[in-house]
């Protein structure tokens, strides 16, 4: 080794030398606002303009929130007490909030039953939505939720949605006895059940109409912004079950039914939400026998979940793609048949992964409601533009009604996406 | 399978129907088929009943006969004695109007607000998150109504701008703001602009020989010639120069109040540009968010490789993360463009004159074809929708990235 | 891997006194946590030093400090006689007298590998294409594939991208080559055609820094091995001392967790 030379000499420390706190200019505020805010010219410039910007915005927005007037009977009161201040007429909010949460024709004793049902729908997604902080089997809630929520919401004789529920529960015990040897039988036996119970159920229920009844409300009276979650929440579920089979027929080795759902996937695609609302609300009755007349919100909800079961499949085939190729041979070589390795190992990841996917499109869904108050439905847009803006009191104030219409949607549609978010950063984790 | 199965041949059993897999998936296919066939007959046979019973039929003749209704932005020649089908096509071309100005306004929006969240700028990026989510959060129906209402609610009426003493001005002389839209001046061709007209084509196409030029130099010498600069005053530079050795043939017709309204100059209606800002802005803030995410997703090491080569910053994003990123951009961004064209739709809630709002609108309320409007209607969205994708679809195929 | 004898060629290389690279106390955060802590080293020209140390020790931070991948905040850097500061001109002087292999390759998949090979040489070193190709083909050829010229790196083994990665930045003709764990992300068959491609490139007197954890190749070619540890310098020798006759305990323990099995 001696051709190594005299500056290569070993050196050992002897002596761990300490972690010191980093040089002031290079920590703290100072090294933060030096490198976020003040990092060479064109950054400092980027700031200021970012400032000027800035106040442009709140020196408008500032005053009409801290001059706003919440205490008036019309718009003229309002801008006699405003006198010029450039403030907000929230009265306006303040005097016709009912409507716009609960549409004019709900009737006004009984907003306590939408209310609660509003309460009752966090108590019924939270197991289904954090699913490791809460045990499996408080799904039962979830499970019971949509009858009770009709039964707040649309009023009636409780032994109705009781029928249906237990219909329901007739139908999955049957089912799931069965589905063990076949899942044809399971499905078939289960539809048979439920059927049975139903028309046994419909004696009952029709002997005793008054049976803790709530004061019955029409689906034409639903309106503001109760009609957009109604319509929200109801697409949404609706439109999952039908996603996953129209998502499975699209990735199915058989032509035709492949085909089918293909051509329905991309036409529902293809087209706008509108033109869908427009079959709703004239064309629909046409393909209908002749003397059935039914609901616009019933035909509207049939025309929404169509779509966001298009666009549902669309996410949940993106799952079933991303599931590695020995998924499925797996399944295939313990000697699960189709179904079975479908129900057993496919779906329950593929729709894991599909979550944020899910709710991006019922984010974008639930905003797309207010697109029915283009065929006159009185959601919370079409009570603004129609009844509310029309009136002789209120005839002018559009900030503050569309400022608070968007205020609640951004409520909503950002809760639901920041879930998204931190889900997607959950199953990030979970993978690794 | 087939070798499994082979044996068996010719001795068949009802049973295999649904046991042998040979036979299975046909049966499957064949109830799929039938039960289709069911429900369509059902609708059909529906339909039949139901046009029968109102004495209706189906039939397009109404496309042929005059339409009676006037439309108030007309891109080709139209009047209420013009046919429905000529309504319809007026409507098109008013969708693809204002589709095209929302998919280049959203796109330059969207780049900006995307670049600008990656900023080193903590106050930029705050701002830019702001925008993002106020926007991609609030139902874009209610943007187009804000913007509408902006439009024509708190601009002045052209008459605010009469009188001695007026309360309102013409900005910079040129342009108005009234709450019957924007009046902007419109050029007027004199002799000899085709011959302006001309020059600047001829220093675009020049720019692009500049262009060529440099990168042929670049790579014969490698001498860097400066291209933006030059590239700037060509663009600029011989047509104006063209422009004013002609005696300055290409005019500017300028807006003019008359009577109670401007005339002459071009009108830009409230709600083209209540639909077109709200559905740019609106779209803007998803195409930022795919912007963000199409240069995130190019890994840090590529830019630390370039960087240890010697790469400079705007190098190294022209060369190295930009055609990477637009591979993951282009596709999304896309479909944000089919997005507006079907958002455009919502032109019916300010009464712009889509085809949404003449085939689907007046022409369907006054002849009461419902069925073969909207039919019609969907058709168009569909033949954009599918021809779009089909182009991206071939796009996707010729750029991936290839593969061991 | 298995040999243990230094090539022969290795042994006649003379390391000479000019200094190729001067590290003096330099210090690095970040944020509040001190990564690097009071760094001296001084590399000759035509030296091969072996880092190791175990993981967030600061090995790859220290050598990304020397081609201003990162910044530190307190000392001095000087490579090749410029000084290290934020300076464009100085960090672009300095990038393209160092050349660097990254763990995870990261070549271009957007670009052949010609084209990964010419980028730099066109755009920075501003060589007519032409030559550039040319050049980039004879390190090709030394790399050994020269037939794999026009696929893109998507295309390649693990081994192969490496090989390209090294005659990428060899296309710049640096005098100074960095290596951040080149081999810790390829499979054990493509590791002796990446350390065979490094031996050759020290048998022609490259001046080299590397990160690695291949203690068959730290003894072989290296004429140092700098052991660190908490962001320090902990022990630095010969190879054959630094094996034989580790003298501090960390050293030992590092050694023997590492050569234990």
């Amino acid at each position: 080794m001696s051709d190594m030379h005299s500056h290569s000499v070993g050196f050992v420390r002897d002596s761990v030398i300490p972690p010191a706190p980093p040089p002031a200019l290079e920590s703290g505020i100072v090294k933060w606002m030096r490198t976020n805010l003040f990092a060479g010219w064109s950054n400092t410039l980027l700031t200021l303009v970012a400032l000027y910007a800035l106040y442009l915005v709140l020196s408008v927005l500032v005053p009409w929130i801290t001059n706003g007037v919440w205490n008036a009977s019309n718009i003229r009161e309002c801008r006699e007490i405003m006198q010029g201040s450039g403030g907000g007429c929230f009265a306006v909010i303040a005097d016709r909030w009912q409507q716009l949460i609960f549409g004019f024709q709900y009737p006004e004793e009984s907003y306590w039953r939408p209310s609660l049902a509003f309460i009752l729908l966090f108590i019924a997604v939270a197991p289904l939505l954090f699913s490791k902080i809460f045990p499996r089997n408080l799904l039962i809630l979830t499970a019971v939720y949509p009858f009770l929520a009709f039964y707040l919401i649309w009023g009636g004789s409780i032994l109705i949605p009781i029928m249906a529920m237990v219909g329901f529960g007739a139908g999955y015990l049957v089912y799931s006895k069965l589905v063990t040897n076949s899942f044809a039988a399971g499905f078939f036996g289960g539809v048979a059940a439920a059927v049975v119970v139903w028309y046994l159920g419909g004696f009952i229920t029709g002997a005793m109409p008054g049976f803790l009844a709530l004061e019955p409300v029409a689906s034409r009276d639903m309106g503001g912004f109760m009609l957009n979650m109604i319509l929200g929440v109801i697409c949404v579920s609706l439109s999952l079950p039908f996603g996953i089979l129209l998502a499975l027929g699209r990735q199915s080795d058989l032509p035709v039914v492949k085909g089918i759902c293909v051509v329905f996937i991309e036409f529902v695609r293809g087209v706008p939400l509108i033109t869908l609302l427009f079959v709703a609300n004239v064309v629909l009755a046409y393909f209908l026998p002749p003397g059935t007349s039914f609901d616009l919100i019933l035909r509207v909800i049939i025309m929404i979940t169509l779509f966001a079961s298009a666009y549902i499949a669309e996410v949940i085939r993106g799952g079933l793609a991303a599931l590695p190729k020995g998924q499925y041979e797996a399944a295939n070589s313990l000697g699960l048949d189709y179904t079975q390795s479908m129900r057993l190992i496919i779906l329950p990841q593929a729709l894991k992964i599909s979550i944020p996917g899910i709710v991006n499109v019922a984010v974008g869904l639930f905003k797309d409601t207010t697109l029915v108050s283009v065929i006159s439905m009185f959601d919370i847009v079409g009570l603004i533009r129609g009844p509310i803006l029309a009136s002789t009191d209120w005839n002018g104030v559009y900030w503050e009604l569309f400022g608070f219409a968007a205020l609640l949607f951004f409520i909503v549609c950002y809760g639901i996406s920041q879930y998204s978010q931190w889900l997607e950063r959950q199953l990030a984790t979970d993978h690794r | 399978m087939s070798t499994l199965t082979d044996p068996q041949q010719g001795s068949f059993r009802l049973s295999m129907l649904l046991s042998d897999t040979r036979y299975r998936s046909y049966t499957f296919q064949f109830i799929a088929l039938v039960a289709l066939i069911v429900a369509m007959a059902f609708l059909g046979l529906n339909l039949v009943r139901n046009l029968a019973a109102q004495g209706l039929d189906i039939s397009y003749d109404f496309l042929s006969s005059a339409s009676g209704y006037d439309i108030n932005q007309r891109p080709i020649e139209y009047d209420s004695q013009s046919t429905h089908l000529r309504a319809a096509v007026v409507g098109i071309l008013n969708t693809l109007i204002v589709a095209v100005l929302a998919c280049v306004t959203a796109t330059i929006i969207g780049v900006f607000a995307g670049v600008m969240r990656l900023s080193n700028n903590w106050l930029v990026r705050k701002i830019m998150a702001v925008y993002v989510e106020a926007f991609r959060n609030v139902p874009v129906l209610i943007w187009i109504l804000i913007i509408f209402s902006i439009m024509t609610v708190s601009l002045p009426a052209p008459s605010a701008f009469r009188g001695e003493t007026p309360t309102s001005t013409m900005f910079l002389d040129t342009v108005a703001f009234t709450n019957r839209g924007v009046y902007i001046p419109a050029p007027v061709m004199g002799p000899g602009a085709w011959i302006v007209i001309l020059t600047f084509v001829a220093s675009i196409l020049g720019i692009f020989a500049l262009r060529k030029y440099a990168m042929k130099t670049l790579f014969d010498t490698g001498r860097i010639v400066p291209t933006f600069w030059p590239s700037v005053a060509l663009f600029f530079l011989p047509t104006l120069l063209v422009h004013f050795i002609l005696g300055r043939p290409i005019g500017l017709e300028y807006p003019e109040l008359r009577g109670f309204n401007f005339q002459d100059g071009i009108q830009i209606r409230g709600s083209l540009i209540a639909l077109w800002f709200a559905l740019a802005i609106y779209t803007g803030a998803f195409i930022a968010e795919n912007v963000r995410a199409g240069i995130q997703a190019i890994s840090k090491g590529q830019t630390e490789a370039a960087g240890a080569l010697g790469l400079r910053p705007n190098r190294i994003m022209s060369l190295v993360i930009l055609p990477q990123a637009l591979r993951v951009i282009i596709p999304p961004l896309v479909s944000q463009y089919l997005n507006i064209t079907k958002n455009s739709s919502l032109a019916i809630a300010v009464g712009y004159m889509d085809v949404t709002g003449t085939l689907g609108g007046i022409t369907l309320n006054q002849t009461g074809r419902a069925i073969e409007s909207v039919l019609l209607l969907m058709l168009f969205y569909l033949v954009i929708s599918l021809s779009i994708s089909t182009i991206m679809n071939i796009y996707n195929n010729s750029v991936k990235l290839k593969e061991r | 891997m298995t040999m243990t004898e230094t090539p022969p060629t290795l042994k006649k290389l003379q390391v000479s006194d000019e200094v190729a690279i001067s590290i003096e106390n330099m210090n690095k955060w970040y944020g509040t946590f001190h990564v690097l802590r009071d760094i001296d080293l001084t590399v000759y020209r035509g030296e091969r030093i072996v880092i190791c140390g175990p993981s967030g020790s600061g090995k790859s931070t220290l050598i990304r400090c020397i081609n201003a991948l990162e910044e530190h905040q307190a000392g001095k850097i000087t490579v090749d006689g410029t000084v290290l500061s934020s300076d464009l001109k100085n960090i672009d002087k300095i990038r393209s007298e160092v050349g660097m292999c990254f763990q995870h390759f990261n070549l271009f998949p957007h670009l052949t590998i010609l084209e990964n090979c010419t980028l730099a040489p066109i755009w920075v070193r501003k060589t007519p294409k032409k030559e550039a190709e040319e050049t980039a083909m004879h390190f090709l050829k030394k790399v050994k594939i020269p037939e794999q010229a026009d696929k893109y790196p998507g295309q390649l083994s693990g081994g192969q991208q490496q090989r390209v990665a090294i005659a990428r930045s060899l296309c710049m003709r640096p005098r100074i080559m960095l290596f951040d764990e080149p081999t810790s992300a390829l499979d054990p068959e493509m590791i002796a055609e990446v350390l065979d491609t490094m031996i050759e490139l020290a048998e022609e007197g490259m001046t080299m820094l590397c990160v690695t954890h291949e203690m068959g190749f730290a003894r072989k070619v290296a004429n140092r091995v700098i052991f660190m540890d908490q962001g320090q310098i902990v022990e630095q020798n010969e190879p054959e001392e630094f094996f034989n006759n580790p003298k501090s305990e960390r050293t030992q323990l590092f050694l023997s967790q590492i050569l234990g099995h």
